[in-house]
């Protein structure tokens, strides 16, 4: 079984991440068994369809689609996965953290694509905990990756308060 | 000026492991050229046309006596005894060696001096004022909120992977000496009726290709918000701005294509989301902040010295580097003075390792152990006392580093172009050293007066030539250099961007052209007039027919600029 970071921790992991090949289209496309993340077209097109018979709901919304797409729908799913086509693409943050803090979003939020551990930190601190690494790397190895600093200067989901809110208490401590 | 506390010592101790991980990884053929290159670059590393370039931070110009002394060393004992400053006020290394680049780091770190966003797409160096906290038209020290930005923006988790680089410049005096307009997001302080402070925000500024001066998008932001509303703004960008070209990747594009007033508008309206948050700066902070800027130790001196007023009359030299490299200060008796890197012979920019030392004991001995280093890429020794100046001027001069030519022709920035850098389109530095060669006379400079002149070696505008009066922007065609020539270009409050004059010229007309144009504003200037003002009154008309007077048109054919691949820009 595929295996992904969770929570700090490697688990496995069975949802699928459905794509739509040429020619398919978010109408006709087959719906593999649950648990799944769909792609944001065929979430829209086939909401009730996929209400009806999956009890677990995932969606993934690639680097150009905004939380905004989900904001009714945010409470009813289990997964939603945001997709880094690039590593260098860096819009998924923003989205992250928007499903975060704005949209109130608690449940899991998956990276997707081109994940890798050298950007593990700055996802996490963006309220991403769920990372499907890139099949190629070694996932034990990248675990490393969420903890290459020991602090922060910014406000992030991970630590709301930026550290100048913090520092006196820290240096006094 | 800023000195780390335990915290920020241990996040940059934690980057210098990180990268030094991440080298390893690669070496290993863990991690691919493609996978690290963005990770490099956001350590300062490139990879040029000779080897790697090491581009190394120095906030907002600022340098203690110390730390220019570890830049010393490391020049010496990593690459070859000379170093670079840059228009972000930065510092280029450009021989070093790969490997050893996790050590030059860990040195840095060593000294609380890092490599951190110098490059990559993300928030670069924060510039401002070389004379912050002495000028005497300051609002208030910009310091304090640079240092701000600087925490803020490093490892900004969200904003790390944006469209292109993005620069930020603050300015807080009367006259802007950062060129705050040319920056994607340009800072002017400003206090309101009730004396907040708080800043005027430009947006969509930025030289390279495209040349536009920055909109105001705010005429005041409370202090406080900062923060918060440069979240606003970079998360729009991060989402909107163009990915599909990155020619037309930086904010400036997405302000165009939106609309000042509407980009405005979203700004306000993502705004109105974040603030009055946690992100709102305490006093508290500011105040902390501020501490670390307060000012030195300054006697209560005289504001005129008369032994140095009689050796103004005395020694004519003397008095010249005066009149050129000796500022104004906001406290009697004391000055700022400005090293010139712009010697003849040497690469605009370069200081050598001795010289840095030289400038260290110089900083230690007359100027409080602080130095800083200006975007037209000189150093400042900011609080030299009057009765000083002539032993400083004795010593720098001994170091070559007392021409006294700023504010002059020769006073150029130069990026350091097709002889180093894998992006140039034509050499830079021989077009310097020409102009060096062709304006050596002193008293003739005095004469030309305040003029700038400014030269790129490709459309980035490293060498920031948009704005100088005279620019000079190297292109290439079918592998010639070939030199476009703008004028009418300014920095500070009437920032503009040059034009173009016509077609593009080869390098040895170069200096003949601006010879050319020299002469045009000598015969026809009134008493007052510095080059700008004549070339404002008369047109570029009087101007272009001198410059291609019995020239070969089809030699000075119109060149479309062709560009390499900007992979590492």
């Amino acid at each position: 079984m595929p295996r992904i970071i969770r929570n700090e921790q490697i688990v496995d992991d069975n949802w699928q991440v459905l794509t739509l090949a040429e020619g398919e289209t978010p109408a006709s496309v087959a719906l593999p068994a649950e648990p799944v993340l769909l792609p944001l077209s065929v979430w829209l097109a086939r909401r009730d369809e996929v209400v009806a018979a999956h009890r677990q709901l995932g969606v993934w919304l690639d680097s150009d689609q905004g939380p905004e797409e989900l904001a009714d729908d945010i409470d009813r799913l289990a997964v939603i996965g945001v997709n880094f086509p690039k590593f260098t693409d860096g819009r998924s943050y923003s989205t992250a953290r928007l499903l975060r803090e704005r949209y109130r979003y608690t449940g899991e939020i998956r990276a997707l694509g081109d994940v890798l551990q050298d950007q593990l930190f700055y996802m996490r601190r963006c309220g991403i905990d769920a990372f499907a690494l890139r099949a190629d790397k070694d996932i034990e190895q990248a675990l490393a990756g969420l903890r290459t600093f020991s602090d922060s200067y910014q406000a992030a989901v991970d630590q709301p308060q930026p550290f100048f809110r913090r520092r006196g208490a820290q240096e006094a401590a | 000026m800023y000195r780390y506390d335990r915290t920020d010592q241990q996040l940059i101790d934690e980057r210098v492991k990180q990268y030094r991980g991440q080298i390893a990884r690669h070496l290993a053929g863990e991690l691919s050229e493609d996978e690290l290159r963005p990770l490099r670059l956001q350590n300062g590393l490139y990879i040029q046309r000779h080897g790697p370039m090491l581009r190394i931070a120095i906030p907002y110009g600022m340098l203690a006596s110390a730390q220019l002394r570890k830049l010393a060393e490391i020049s010496r004992r990593y690459d070859r005894a000379v170093g670079h400053f840059t228009t972000r006020q930065n510092m280029q290394l450009n021989w070093p060696q790969f490997e050893e680049t996790p050590e030059i780091l860990a040195e840095l770190a060593s000294v609380e001096m890092h490599a951190v966003q110098t490059s990559g797409n993300c928030v670069r160096n924060i510039t401002t004022d070389h004379f912050a906290g002495v000028a005497p038209d300051e609002l208030e020290d910009p310091r304090p909120y640079c240092e701000l930005l600087r925490q803020w923006s490093t490892f900004h988790p969200e904003f790390a992977f944006l469209p292109r680089k993005f620069k930020i410049a603050v300015n807080a005096a009367a006259t802007d000496r950062a060129v705050i307009r040319a920056h994607d997001i340009g800072l002017d302080l400003v206090s309101d009726e009730r004396g907040e402070t708080g800043f005027r925000v430009f947006v969509g500024g930025g030289l390279g290709r495209t040349p536009i001066l920055g909109k105001p998008i705010r005429d005041f932001l409370p202090r406080r918000h900062l923060l918060s509303y440069l979240d606003a703004i970079l998360r729009l960008y991060n989402r909107y701005g163009r990915r599909d070209n990155m020619y037309k990747a930086r904010i400036k594009i997405l302000v165009q294509a939106l609309g000042a007033e509407e980009f405005a508008r979203q700004v306000e309206a993502e705004w109105a989301q974040l603030r009055d948050g946690e992100t709102t700066v305490t006093d508290a902070e500011f105040a902390r902040l501020a501490d670390h800027f307060a000012p030195p130790a300054w006697l209560t001196l005289p504001a005129e010295e008369p032994a140095h007023a009689a050796r103004l009359h005395t020694d004519k030299a003397f008095a010249n580097w005066v009149r050129r490299c000796v500022h104004a200060h906001r406290t009697p008796g004391y000055a700022a003075v400005t090293l010139s890197l712009k010697a003849p012979g040497v690469n605009p920019g370069d200081i050598t390792e001795q010289q840095m030392i030289a400038v260290a004991d110089l900083a230690d001995r007359f100027s409080f152990g602080e130095l800083r280093v200006s975007h037209e890429q000189n150093v400042v020794l900011a609080d030299v006392e009057q009765r000083d100046l002539y032993d400083v001027w004795q010593i720098a001069r001994s170091h070559r580093l007392a021409t006294a030519n700023i504010g002059l022709l020769t006073d150029m920035i130069c990026c350091p172009g097709g002889d180093l850098c894998a992006l140039a389109n034509a050499r830079s530095l021989p077009i310097a050293a020409a102009v060096h060669d062709r304006f050596d006379n002193l008293d003739y400079l005095y004469d030309i007066g305040d003029i700038s002149l400014n030269i790129s070696g490709c459309m980035n505008s490293c060498g920031h030539h948009h704005v100088a009066n005279i620019g000079i922007l190297g292109v290439d065609k079918n592998n010639e250099e070939w030199y476009q020539i703008t004028v009418g270009g300014q920095q500070g409050n009437a920032a503009a961007i040059g034009k173009v004059i016509g077609p593009s010229f080869y390098a040895q007309e170069v200096p003949e052209v601006i010879e050319a144009l020299i002469t045009v504003y000598l015969e026809q200037r009134t008493a007052s007039e510095r080059f700008i003002d004549t070339w404002q009154r008369l047109g570029v008309e009087p101007f272009k027919a001198r410059a291609y007077a019995g020239r070969d048109r089809r030699r000075t054919a119109k060149v479309e600029p062709t560009e390499r691949e900007v992979v590492n820009a």
